[in-house]
């Protein structure tokens, strides 16, 4: 198998103030986020990640999108490193989470050119990507409208395309579908289907099991800042329901660890 | 293909020209701002120690002298003659309520006494007391013009020399008093203003996107965060120049004024030549500011409180700038002009006072672009790192 990313032992920790240590009643200064984490990524699959909140998945794809740097280990995204070669990485990889915003006052249509623009593409071909991805997702009809103005759903719709303004490989979505509506859920998981059908390898993180169970090849089940379980869907399921077999993973390993 | 430098520099740029509420508030109305309140606040000085012109003052008097009473003019003064101790009181308290300008009062034998001033039955000149009250413009001018009157008078007793009388003594060219005025006053207001231009700009650019989380956004392209800085910078410092040029101009348009209309100030005693310098000084000033700003804006957390810390700062700048008031020109030793942000005071001085040390101007824009150059240094390591970029 043709694996485009190869993480391996990637660890992340973060120093706790003491408003947060009071809030998570934590013993320790210090939060393990991510725990040895090891897993890869087929060219042209969907993998899942699949945990709880606060289990890992949104750090172990920032350290992904090189946004924050591991404290140990390393991942390989396409041959590139993501501790040595950030700037290689950043230019193979669609990132997409709510944590990432868009300026409000701009257009959809500023910010296309403007991070095609960083991201060198040619104009000739932004304008024929922009043209296809607007149509494709109805921001034609809100392009010059200002983000500001735009409701939850047209702003991630134009997240998004922005994302994937330089017709990344490797695309990198934290809970795609969180906070939206079911009309403008849909149209982002339909749209996961057909970035894999042009040859996409993309990453997704959610909590929810019917997007896993629909969308994904493979999987990997995070919880508490470890890798639990990753494999194909099927194989993780092992003969149950996602949503039972995860709850049975997660009392094992809870159980184990608390 | 552009660099991207340019493509961040220019998405400033955009945010900034293209809301014109922005450029109005941030370009325009300073300078405007400040011709309209130095015009006024000059405006208000004179007339705060003029009285109208044909203003009569109203003033009481005891025992007063005829050839006193004949040095004032009837046109300048409604004179009352006042007797009794009573009368006296009640014009004092008349002084106080603002409703009578001065009271004079002469001793009994005023005239036998400046006649015969040597008399060795006197003890004592004779003793004259000008009653008034400092508050009341009026009054004031009142007493003024009593007290060079019987100067007047007693100049004309015994006049035994006078000193530069008639004027016309001071030498000092009409550049000259030009190039105090605004060495003294325009390198502080300068500072003042280049700095309120970073600053009105630098915090919501830097911490303003962190605030908004549009700025991680840019980090997750492959923009060098070094491209970020210096891109960041390029854009803020024009947009800071344009906002200190308009405050500058404002300035030296209205200074005259506030001078009280001194007819032979005039910024064109400068060269075009000054001029260029000036705006490298300014230049080198203001990508330091930016930078400086820049950083304390990307340790913030919000735009606020990048605003909070930027005040030290603020004070230090200020500081610097009086320092221009109260010196004797520039510096002439060149080492004054390796502390950066103190050097452009100095330089500024030595401009405005026709002055100029090249090598000290040299080496203020020196010193202030390698400090740049630090900083933007410093900057993309902040970029670079998560502990700040991401705090919560």
């Amino acid at each position: 198998m043709d694996e485009i990313l190869i993480a391996s032992g990637l660890k992340k920790t973060f120093k706790l103030s003491a408003k947060q240590q009071k809030l998570e009643g934590a013993k320790e200064r210090t939060k393990v986020a991510v725990n040895d984490l090891s897993f890869s990524v087929n060219r042209g699959e969907i993998f899942g990640l699949l945990g709880p909140n606060g289990a890992g998945k949104t750090t172990t794809l920032r350290m992904l999108a090189t946004l924050i740097r591991p404290d140990g280990g390393d991942a390989i995204v396409d041959g590139a490193s993501i501790v040595s070669e950030p700037e290689i990485v950043r230019a193979k990889i669609g990132f997409l989470t709510s944590e990432l915003k868009l300026e409000d006052f701009f257009t959809p249509n500023y910010l296309y050119d403007f991070f095609a623009s960083l991201h060198r593409v040619d104009p000739a071909v932004r304008d024929q990507r922009k043209r296809a991805i607007f149509t494709r997702f109805g921001i034609d009809e809100f392009a010059e409208v200002k983000v500001a103005n735009l409701s939850t759903g047209m702003k991630q719709k134009a997240s998004l395309a922005i994302s994937l303004a330089h017709d990344p490989d490797i695309v990198i979505f934290d809970e795609p579908t969180n906070g939206l509506d079911v009309l403008t859920a849909r149209v982002v998981t339909d749209y996961l289907t057909e970035l894999r059908e042009q040859g996409k390898t993309i990453i997704v993180s959610t909590h929810i099991f019917s997007l896993v169970e629909k969308v994904c090849d493979r999987v990997g089940v995070i919880i508490d800042g470890r890798m639990i379980a990753c494999g194909p869907l099927e194989e993780v399921k092992a003969g149950k329901s996602l949503e039972d077999r995860f709850f049975d993973l997660y009392a094992e390993t809870v159980g184990e660890t608390k | 293909m552009k660099s991207n430098i340019w493509i961040i520099a220019k998405k400033e740029l955009d945010r900034f020209f293209r809301d014109g509420a922005m450029v109005i508030a941030t370009v325009l109305l300073p300078g405007l701002l400040i011709y309209i309140m130095y015009s006024f606040m000059g405006s208000a000085l004179s007339n705060q120690f003029d009285t109208d012109e044909n203003y009569r003052f109203a003033v009481a008097a005891v025992h007063l002298p005829a050839s006193v009473e004949a040095m004032l003019p009837e046109e300048l003064y409604d004179i009352e003659q006042v007797t009794s101790a009573d009368d006296m009181e009640a014009c004092k308290e008349a002084i106080r309520e603002k409703e009578l300008d001065a009271l004079i009062v002469f001793p009994t034998d005023f005239e036998a006494a400046v006649a015969d001033p040597h008399s060795p039955e006197r003890s004592a000149p004779p003793q004259v007391e000008i009653y008034y009250n400092s508050a009341r413009t009026e009054s004031s001018s009142a007493y003024q013009a009593l007290y060079e009157t019987l100067n007047q008078y007693e100049s004309a007793l015994a006049n035994v020399f006078d000193v530069n009388a008639g004027g016309g003594y001071d030498l000092a060219s009409e550049k000259d008093a030009t190039g105090s005025i605004f060495s003294s006053m325009l390198p502080m207001l300068l500072m003042i203003f280049l700095f309120s231009g970073c600053m009105s700009v630098a915090p919501e650019a830097i911490a303003g996107e962190k605030e908004r989380g549009t700025i991680a956004t840019i980090l997750v392209t492959p923009t060098k965060r070094s491209e970020l800085a210096v891109g960041k910078i390029f854009a803020l410092s024009i947009i800071a120049l344009l906002s200190g040029a308009s405050s500058t101009l404002g300035t030296i348009l209205s200074l005259p004024k506030l001078m009280g209309g001194v007819e032979t100030m005039s910024a064109a005693y400068y060269t075009a030549a000054d001029y260029l310098v000036l705006a490298a000084v300014i230049l080198s000033t203001v990508l330091l500011l930016v930078a400086l700003i820049s950083i304390i804006s990307a340790y913030a957390k919000t735009i606020k409180e990048a605003q909070t810390s930027v005040m030290p700062l603020m004070i230090v700048v200020i500081f610097l700038g009086v320092t221009a008031m109260f010196g004797s020109g520039a510096k002439s030793q060149l080492v004054y002009y390796c502390i950066p942000l103190y050097n452009s005071v100095q330089a500024m001085v030595g401009i405005f006072s026709f002055e100029m040390i090249p090598a000290a101007v040299a080496l203020t824009v020196g010193v202030n672009l390698a400090c740049t150059v630090i900083a933007s240094f410093v900057l993309t390591r902040m970029f670079n790192s998560e502990t700040i970029m991401f705090r919560r």
